[in-house]
């Protein structure tokens, strides 16, 4: 009897510890729920905070939309760019393969394609989801050459009258579209002639670089093409663009300059990092002696107004589109201004110049 | 049954002591929890288009140069070579511009601290910094060697803000209690609130030279302390779009971020377009940002700004 009591009060001892347990847990979760409920403090009387709406993230959707982010650019006046688009209509082709689209090619579409008024992947082989072109050769440095002319054989069969110059670059270039036409618009399509990174050796016009990017105009296209048919120019070479400077030359094509108005150079064989900072490049390196132009390194390396640059690798894709299309310095009046003893609206940009260089006299005489 | 009953209770009254008691060692931990998701500090906003451009033609130009940034940049011997960057790059734009070094260092100038303690050199470079300038500037920013800071920016963003009023700007962090403006994406101060700190920094039971009582607090925290004593609090600065202008990382580390966690939209998801500073930068990276910021643009963008900043004289790389 009495071992039998003792067992009975220690099931009621642990069913009460258990009921216990139970309702002090309770207790405290609907306690702690009501502290994480708290709303964010809203600061209604503060003189200098205005609460921002939180930041949704529903970005995430689909394919790049360069529309998104408008509210950032609502100040951004695109007429002059619109007008050149209109004006200077250029194809782009993009050198890549198969091995390439994913790790490279991916980032080029992201970004600077969509800026051309058409945009062309070459491959060796077609890809229907990319999209790219199927040039139906074999991969490798040895094949760039033919890759090169069955793409501008491509492009002159299916695209010659959409487009007034034609740009060819590789899938670690970066191209400034819209500088691009700047340079292109004080020249004709119908003059034949060509613009990239002008190199000097073995080529008496000189040759362009083949990744720093090179741009053909309509007629410089047309003699290329015929030049193959024809058998003015020949078809092996495992150096690309030194191969096709040979053949321009042959037909007749003007090696242009496309240095700015200040003789900055334009296209970049190398990331911006490498002009920029003197004593990257060694002094013996091959870069010193192929530059057609004495060669530049420091700020005076690069043009404001900068077309290409090479060896982008694909976070530096993104890095020039933010640094180049997005961030800027509120106000800053720009030192190089090309156009501004033409333009009526730089007479204004002008009076503000002289205003604010008579008001910091004002401060400093103070 | 009565000592049945008692057991019972004393059963309860114990399961509850228990419970309690796990229950409290766990909220210990819940309690951060809750802390870092709480949503409490302080946001503040550029000026909006219409702010500015309700003022006159001539309100605006006296607005645009009665804004002057003094610059503080704390340094030391270890960092000459940012520090040479620093000097050669951003800090240009400052309306003057000094370097506050833990000791004299014979290729450039710089204002000795002699300590090697960077919350002690703070305290000094701001208490330096009132006595010398406070009638010459509005605002004083303070930064480290490795930041990288666009003041046409900064000068937009305080643009309609009155530095009489106490404001203590930056890229805001929570710790605790503490809400405090992280150092490394650049520290903004009014004068109202340089005022305030310069007057606590003599009160060694609020703002002591040795902060923290077993392990030193960091440098950033500590003034966030003293500054909370004198009523002023730390503020993020945002964009009207609501991301961040001061950044405490690269814009390459900002990227490869953006692209591991909203590939689809890189570059938009990043960083803001009025963006203030960014910080762990190489010295080359400063030449580079350099060009990418006040020179390398498409042609045919144009921007009808409210204020213009012209750029340094004798200077070639902006």
């Amino acid at each position: 009897m009495a071992s039998s009591k003792s067992l009975m009060n220690l099931l009621t001892f642990t069913f009460g510890s258990a009921i216990g347990f139970f309702i002090c847990y309770l207790l405290f979760s609907i306690i702690l729920e009501e502290q994480v409920k708290i709303q964010p403090h809203v600061l209604h009387n503060d003189p200098h905070g205005q609460h921002s709406a939180d930041i949704d993230n529903n970005q995430l959707q689909g394919q790049m939309n360069f529309n998104a982010d408008a509210g950032q650019h609502k100040d951004e006046d695109k007429n002059i760019a619109e007008g050149l688009y209109q004006k200077v209509k250029i194809l782009c082709w993009v050198m890549t393969g198969p091995q390439n689209l994913e790790k490279k090619a991916k980032h080029v579409k992201a970004t600077w394609a969509q800026r051309c008024n058409k945009v062309l992947f070459m491959s060796s082989e077609e890809n229907k989801d990319f999209p790219t072109v199927g040039l139906e050769t074999k991969e490798g440095r040895d094949q760039l050459y033919w890759k090169t002319i069955k793409a501008f054989q491509y492009v002159y069969d299916h695209y010659f009258d959409d487009a007034d110059w034609f740009m060819k670059a590789d899938d670690d270039t970066y191209v400034i579209l819209d500088n691009l036409r700047w340079l292109l618009s004080k020249y004709s399509p119908e003059q034949p002639i060509y613009f990239g990174r002008r190199f000097k050796p073995y080529v008496k016009q000189g040759y362009m670089s083949g990744g720093a990017g090179y741009v053909l105009s309509k007629e410089a296209l047309k003699r290329f093409v015929a030049a193959f048919k024809t058998n003015k120019c020949s078809h092996s070479s495992s150096i690309e663009d030194l191969a096709l400077g040979k053949c321009m030359e042959i037909i007749n094509v003007e090696a242009g300059d496309s240095r700015d108005t200040s003789g900055r150079e334009t296209f970049h064989p190398f990331v911006p990092e490498h002009h920029l900072i003197r004593g990257y490049l060694p002094k013996t390196f091959w870069y010193w002696n192929y530059n057609y132009y004495p060669a530049v390194e420091g700020p005076g390396c690069c043009s404001d107004l900068a077309v290409s640059f090479h060896y982008v690798d694909s976070m530096t894709m993104y890095h020039l589109e933010y640094l180049i299309y997005h961030l800027r310095p509120y106000g800053y009046l720009y030192r190089y201004n090309p156009d501004l003893s033409k333009n009526p609206e730089e007479q204004s940009k002008n009076e503000v110049l002289e205003d604010n260089q008579k008001l910091k006299q004002k401060i400093s005489e103070r | 049954m009565i000592s049945e009953s008692s057991s019972f209770v004393k059963g309860m009254v114990l399961g509850g002591a228990f419970c309690m008691l796990v229950t409290l060692l766990g909220h210990i931990k819940v309690g951060h929890g809750t802390k870092a998701r709480d949503h409490e500090h302080h946001h503040i906003q550029a000026p909006d288009k219409e702010d500015v451009l309700n003022l006159s033609e001539g309100e605006r130009m006296e607005l645009s140069k009665s804004i002057r940034v003094y610059c503080i940049i704390l340094v030391k011997p270890k960092d000459l070579g940012h520090w040479a960057a620093a000097k050669e790059t951003w800090s240009k734009h400052c309306d003057k511009a000094e370097f506050y070094s833990s000791e004299n260092v014979k290729v450039f100038d710089s204002v000795a601290l002699n300590t090697k303690d960077m919350w002690v050199m703070m305290r000094k470079a701001y208490k330096i910094t009132y006595e010398r300038y406070k009638d010459e500037f509005s605002w004083f920013f303070l930064a480290y060697p490795t930041t990288f800071a666009i003041v046409e920016n900064l000068k937009y963003f305080l643009l309609r803000k009155d530095p009489s009023q106490p404001f203590y700007i930056g890229h805001a962090v929570k710790s605790g209690d503490l809400e405090y403006v992280d150092g490394e994406g650049g520290i903004v101060l009014s004068i109202e609130s340089l005022r305030r700190l310069s007057s606590v920094l003599e009160d060694p039971n609020k703002c002591p030279e040795q902060g923290g009582m077993i392990w030193k607090l960091a440098e950033d925290k500590q003034l966030a302390i003293c500054l909370k004593y004198t009523g002023v609090f730390a503020e993020n600065a945002e964009d009207s779009e609501g991301k961040d202008v001061f950044n405490t990382k690269s814009v390459g580390a900002l990227i490869k971020e953006a692209m591991a966690t909203h590939p689809q939209q890189v570059v938009d998801g990043c960083c803001s377009d009025m963006a203030i500073t960014f910080s762990g930068l190489s010295p080359n990276h400063m030449h580079v940002m350099m060009y990418g910021v006040y020179r390398l643009r498409p042609y045919g963008h144009t921007y009808s700004d409210a204020l213009a900043f012209l750029p340094p004289e004798g200077s070639d790389n902006d």
